[in-house]
């Protein structure tokens, strides 16, 4: 017996809050309360697209201790696979949706004397949970947050007034301002925690440059959700079930057994949290390992693949399914 | 459901014992006629015919008054039983929320709790207690939020943090433990907590429990059991009293063992909190007497086997060794070598 625990909601507000950026509030059709979460949970938003079920994950952004309603905050991307067109474009007011209850992969440490978030534009939305958890348990923090032109930043401004300039700063490209990393980075007390969320890229350089000047990896906390790269289309095999499917240049493994009523473990559908694991029993072709949970070794046995977000170039893989 | 809450120690006289319906509701912990550790984990949800120890998310029984009481006594002799490191005071109120909710909701005869914003006022009948307090504000309670709310939840609580893809032992109230310390193992991983328990680690048992809790969810707590033998229905049976109870464990007599041996049944539940991220982990010790379970046929039958071929290391560590023959040997008497039915619950 399994716990459904999926809440149904109802969009209650939709709000253009920067270029490109709409946050999106939703609240329980049946009227309970909603779960309180803490600072850097995910919720997996399921829609209902046509033809297509879409199920991607979006961090949390309103007060963890608001009951009412959860907030997301999406940026309408320029090659969506569905997800942020779906949201930007064709979802009303009242539409009704299914999130999964909150999941956090992005924590904050609470043993940490100081946090520091640097945040890349809608890489933001995380760290607005945690601030208002932080604030209410008393807890030192500062955020900096790069934006590429001062329109596109969303929230910068009620950022700056709720929590004061001096603990949030702004840096905006079109400015040629860029967060002095090393600088923040140096002089910090001990026990101070570092959270990155944004490109790839940002993450990586922030990274590289704490390692640099000795930060702990264990102080060290980032978060990236991958969309699933498209790639060319092939078969998995299920070699318990004996089934084929075809997956689709844009489908993911995951999406592809979900479309033909396979129900496989997810948690954060982004490459991340390691639980749609699943074992290979062969590849006619290469691996693709997309995630950011697999260990070098495991990926290089080929052994092992994450569903949500790795792929196969070549014909067919056969999963332990 | 209305309790009738019983007056009986848990140590001197030991007064302690099942009444019918209490035996028919214990959580007997073998599926079939044989043990070997596994996950063997599930989603917690209600299960179990009418009455059992599965039917309500925390369950409550007619011995609280009686363990409350007990514990009480161990806090007394020893305050280093209740123990929380400083990061973990938003997990206490997770805690402490939880606890209350689900007692609350499921007792509405003896327990009460009424929210108005942060202000919560919570009664507590079987104990005579009635509090107002501010949600998130140690200062408006008589003492931390977790101690003061495990103080009044049957079982022991430990609060593990989740901090680089591992699971640390922070906090908890632990007062009817079967050989461990929570003094000892306080800040300890969850590897080095189980360090000591022998056949798991070499079939893979840590490494596969240890990734299905870092993705425990919220809203789908788990649970498993556990279970070990007591001689006398002792709840703290932990190494600081070792002095007190290690050496009834060889009084037992062919006379004596329906009175005196018990098994000891631990209904293990994980829940994800909410605020903290951390994980609850509770241990509720259930005792049930061998005159006791063998009132059930197919648990008398079923106890004969599993402890008759129980493989040695096990015998060994669960500290049954000098009993064990013993008990096997008046078990036999009601083992009627019929088969077993399949699950734990009475046929």
């Amino acid at each position: 017996m399994t716990i459904n625990t999926e809440m149904k909601v109802r969009v209650a507000q939709i709000a253009q809050v920067a270029d490109k950026v709409k946050r999106f509030r939703f609240e329980r059709a049946d009227g309970q309360p909603m779960p309180v979460f803490s600072g850097g949970a995910h919720v997996i938003v399921s829609m209902r697209d046509g033809k297509a079920l879409r199920r991607n994950p979006y961090s949390l952004m309103s007060s963890p201790e608001d009951t009412v309603g959860y907030e997301i905050s999406v940026l309408r991307v320029e090659n969506s696979r569905g997800g942020s067109a779906f949201l930007h474009e064709k979802l009303k007011e009242g539409d009704e949706l299914v999130l999964s209850q909150p999941v956090n992969l992005f924590a904050h440490d609470h043993r940490a004397k100081k946090h520091i978030m640097m945040a890349g534009g809608i890489g933001i939305t995380p760290f607005i949970a945690m601030m208002d958890q932080m604030e209410r348990e008393g807890a030192a923090f500062e955020l900096h947050y790069a934006v590429r032109t001062r329109t596109h930043g969303a929230y910068w401004k009620e950022l700056q007034q709720r929590y004061g300039k001096h603990r949030v700063k702004i840096y905006c490209d079109e400015e040629k301002l860029f967060i002095p990393v090393a600088d923040v980075l140096a002089n910090q007390p001990l026990g101070t925690h570092l959270y990155v969320c944004g490109p790839a890229g940002m993450i990586n350089g922030v990274l590289g440059k704490a390692r640099e000047l000795g930060w702990p990896k264990q102080n060290l906390h980032s978060e990236e959700f991958l969309a699933p790269p498209p790639g060319k289309a092939f078969q998995v095999r299920l070699a318990r079930a004996n089934r084929t499917i075809d997956v689709a240049p844009h489908q993911s493994i995951l999406e592809a057994l979900e479309a033909n009523g396979v129900e496989a473990p997810y948690l954060c559908r982004g490459g991340a949290c390691g639980q749609c694991e699943t074992g290979v029993v062969s590849c006619d072709g290469e691996l693709e390992h997309n995630d950011h949970f697999l260990e070098p070794d495991d990926k290089a046995s080929g052994k092992k693949i994450m569903i949500c977000v790795s792929r196969i170039k070549g014909n067919a893989v056969t999963l332990d399914l | 459901m209305n309790l009738n809450f019983k007056n009986e120690s848990f140590r001197d006289d030991y007064t302690f014992k099942n009444s019918p319906e209490s035996i028919r509701r214990f959580p007997f912990p073998f599926n079939e006629d044989k043990y070997m550790y596994s996950v063997n984990m599930e989603p917690h949800v209600p299960a179990g015919p009418a009455g059992h120890a599965y039917n309500n998310a925390i369950d409550v029984d007619e011995h609280f008054v009686a363990e409350m009481r007990d514990r009480a006594l161990v806090l007394k002799e020893d305050p280093l039983r209740y123990l929380a490191l400083p990061h973990m005071m938003a997990a206490q109120w997770d805690t402490l929320e939880l606890l209350m909710e689900n007692q609350a909701a499921s007792y509405p005869e003896h327990f009460t709790l009424e929210k108005n914003g942060d202000q919560w006022h919570w009664i507590n009948r079987p104990m005579g207690i009635d509090q107002i307090f501010t949600f998130g504000d140690a200062s408006t309670l008589p003492m931390e939020p977790l101690e003061y709310i495990t103080r009044q939840a049957q079982g022991d609580f430990v609060i593990v943090d989740q901090r680089d893809g591992q699971l640390w032992c922070d906090a908890g109230m632990v007062t009817t433990q079967a050989d461990w310390s929570l003094d000892f193992d306080i800040g300890m991983n969850f590897h080095e907590w189980h360090g000591p328990v022998p056949l798991a680690h070499e079939i893979g048992v840590f490494d596969r429990a240890l990734k299905f809790l870092l993705n425990l969810q919220q809203g789908k707590p788990v649970r498993r059991l556990n279970w070990t033998m007591t001689i006398n229905p002792r709840l703290d049976t932990s190494p600081e009293n070792y002095h007190k109870w290690g050496p009834d464990r060889a009084t037992v007599t062919p006379e004596n063992v329906g009175n005196k041996v018990h098994l000891r049944c631990e209904l293990q539940t994980l829940w994800r909190l909410p605020r903290s991220n951390a994980i609850l982990f509770v241990v509720r010790c259930y005792l049930i007497k061998m005159e006791e379970l063998v009132t059930v046929p197919k648990w008398a039958r079923r106890f004969h086997r599993v402890l008759r071929d129980l493989p040695p290391e096990l015998v060994d560590y669960k500290g049954l060794t000098r009993y064990r023959p013993t008990t096997v040997e008046w078990l036999a008497k009601f083992d009627d070598g019929q088969p077993s039915t399949p699950g734990i619950y009475p046929e």
